[in-house]
């Protein structure tokens, strides 16, 4: 018993590296770069919801669909702001572009007289439930947070699927070039791919804010997703929700079990077995660069 | 306008291109012996730090700038050499004995590091040194007996035969030495067929290995080196700072660290010493502009990390050959005077280096 409920434990904050790793892939796949600010975006995601449902008092849900629309702008206005101009340039430069943004929403966040460094409960609807099945306990908030990202990687799949323009999505992160040449706006496919990313850190931060608090430094969580996204592969989009429930599931076990600390690098000590075992994940391609 | 007529090889990797260099470095030189004298107590620290980060800043310029390898975890190499020197010179060690000690703990650490180099590139090797920046600092924070965990240890003074170098000016100018001789030692070897073999892996690898280059080595080489640098730069802040606890060599220090050399220009060796004057003074800075700012902004907490963001964003953005590349310009603007051209500088239209298959 103690086990299964350890799992779904593990299983539900893996869901939420998944989600963050899943905005990695998204802007890998499309444009190339790693984002080192999709721990902040999901900060800031959180802290939208926080300001819409506790300071303005709007009702649950269009607090949440509302973040979410507003983070999905951020991220759009963010590519057009600073990404788009130096895409081109060497990775690095964009991964330290990145680590600059983080910087500055942590510090602005941080400088809300009052508000940045407090932490703050997130009033939901859910708050506090448990749920008694066959003599487990499980919490309804854990609950939620799987349910939401087993829809939304349905619905992502759908999108990369069937809709026009997750296909455009597909083929511009396949070869921009003829993506180009058929048509396709690469540019504002890259803008929509960010705007997607961020629009899913967002949901990531407002269903992890019942489970741990809003405050300004949970961007952290963000650095543990970067395990997720290479144990799945860098380049698959299923790899990284399947990557991120590994680390969680890891990292829940190896909480009750080994001693203490282990828990905190669980996830950097998975990723390097990884990286020596089998550089490319469990479900990205092999790839050589021919001359 | 300068013209260097090259009539031989000798003259064209001397150390010293020309008599203003000679002049200018000599006076820089003259100005840090005497800077004890001319500096008062709180400046001579602050410059003593800005010549311990210039070490670390070295290694990671070395790795980064010029092997074109980036570590996210080399605040764990700094902990390394700190931790090292630390837990020796309480044991009574020597003290030039603890500072190799600590250099080439590094060293090895480094080549563990490396190893998994070999085999993972570009964002991967990111993720890897930053995997094993946070293991190592939980190891800081567990191995109590030996690190005093999160209580942090204490470091007691150096002493060279029973002289104590422990704080102001004898250490400072210990530390002046350490730099003195690190950086002669990395510009040497950049022009030698081992540096110039970081450069050509750092602009092709492909091209690289097929001129000969054996990459594994070479790699393995570099992250000993940058490795060994940062361990020296963290011996010398172990004294400085004089308590160690885990939490100074977490993420937010690589950062730092990566900071100070991006800021301060890749590939260039001027750009560590740059990145870490930067790095140093804009604390500084910042606490001097917060009386000028309304308290609401002034005093926030946030301020520091919201500037160097914002500082860190506009450099990329704006400049990204750093300090040392506005110096350049500036420079040339002046050599060349009335015929500087809007475009001299103009960065390169590259189209992105792809990984993938095509």
């Amino acid at each position: 018993m103690q086990l299964i409920q350890l799992v779904i434990g593990g299983i539900a904050q893996g869901c939420i590296y998944g989600l963050i790793a899943l905005g990695f892939v998204l802007i890998y796949k499309a444009t190339e770069t790693v984002s080192f600010a999709q721990g902040e975006l999901m900060m800031l995601g959180a802290f939208c919801g926080l300001a819409l449902m506790t300071f303005l008092g709007w009702p649950f849900w269009l607090a949440v669909l509302s973040s979410i629309a507003a983070m999905a702008l951020f991220g759009m206005l963010a590519e057009r702001a600073v990404i788009r101009p130096i895409l081109g340039q060497p990775a690095f430069s964009i991964v330290m572009l990145t680590i600059g943004i983080g910087y500055m929403a942590r510090g602005l966040i941080t400088m809300i007289p009052n508000i940045g460094t407090e932490t703050h409960v997130l009033p939901v609807p859910y708050k506090d439930q448990i749920l008694q099945v066959s003599g487990v306990v499980i919490n309804v908030e854990q609950l939620v947070v799987i349910v939401v990202t087993a829809l939304l990687c349905a619905a992502l799949f759908a999108l990369f699927r069937y809709s026009r323009i997750g296909i455009a999505m597909q083929a511009s992160s396949q070869n921009q070039l003829a993506a180009y040449y058929m048509g396709i706006p690469v540019q504002r496919i890259n803008g929509l791919v960010w705007g997607l990313a961020a629009a899913v850190a967002a949901i990531a931060g407002l269903l992890l804010a019942p489970i741990t608090f809003v405050h300004a430094n949970m961007g952290f969580i963000g650095l543990k997703a970067f395990p997720a996204a290479v144990v799945g592969g860098f380049g698959s989009l299923p790899g990284a929700i399947v990557g991120g429930l590994i680390i969680g599931i890891v990292e829940a076990l190896a909480g009750f079990y080994l001693p203490e600390g282990v828990k905190d690098i669980a996830a950097y000590v998975v990723v390097l077995v990884m990286l020596m075992v089998k550089p490319n994940g469990l479900f990205g391609e092999s790839m050589r660069k021919k001359v | 306008m300068r013209f260097i007529f090259k009539t031989s090889y000798e003259q064209d990797i001397r150390l010293a291109k020309h008599g203003g260099h000679v002049f200018w470095y000599s006076a820089l030189g003259v100005f840090l012996v005497l800077s004890p004298w001319l500096l008062p107590e709180y400046w001579l620290a602050q410059l003593t730090f800005v010549l311990i980060y210039s070490v670390v800043g070295l290694g990671l310029m070395l790795l980064a700038g010029f092997t074109g390898l980036f570590s996210i975890g080399h605040a764990a190499f700094l902990g390394v050499g700190a931790y090292t020197q630390a837990v020796l010179n309480n044991h009574g060690v020597p003290f030039p004995i603890a500072l190799a000690a600590a250099g080439l703990l590094s060293a090895g650490v480094g080549v563990i590091v490396g190893m998994p180099a070999l085999r993972v590139k570009g964002i991967y090797l990111g993720i890897a040194t930053l995997a094993f920046g946070f293991v190592v600092e939980e190891v800081f924070a567990r191995w109590e007996s030996v690190t005093g965990g999160n209580a942090g240890l204490f470091v007691q003074a150096p002493q060279i035969g029973g002289w104590e170098v422990g704080t102001g000016t004898p250490f400072y100018f210990l530390c002046l030495a350490v730099v003195v001789i690190a950086t002669f030692a990395i510009l040497n070897l950049l022009r030698s067929p081992t540096g110039r073999a970081f450069v050509a892996i750092r602009d092709s690898e492909i091209s690289a290995q097929s001129m000969g280059i054996h990459l594994a080595r070479y790699k393995t080489l570099s992250f000993a080196l940058s490795a060994a640098l940062a361990g020296l730069g963290g011996a010398l802040y172990a004294h400085q700072i004089q308590f160690l606890s885990p939490e100074q060599f977490n993420i937010l220090q690589s950062i730092d660290l990566l900071l100070m050399v991006v800021i301060g220009g890749l590939g260039s060796v001027h750009g560590a010493f740059l990145g870490a004057i930067f790095l140093i003074s804009m604390p500084q800075l910042i606490s001097l502009g917060k009386d000028w700012l309304p308290a609401v902004i002034g005093q926030a907490p946030g301020l520091q990390s919201a500037v160097y963001g914002l500082v860190l964003v506009i450099f990329v953005l704006f400049e990204p050959l750093g300090i040392y590349g506005r110096w350049l310009k500036v420079r040339t603007f002046f050599q060349v005077f009335p015929f500087y051209r809007k475009g001299l500088f103009k960065r390169q239209k590259s189209f992105q280096k792809s990984d993938r298959l095509k």
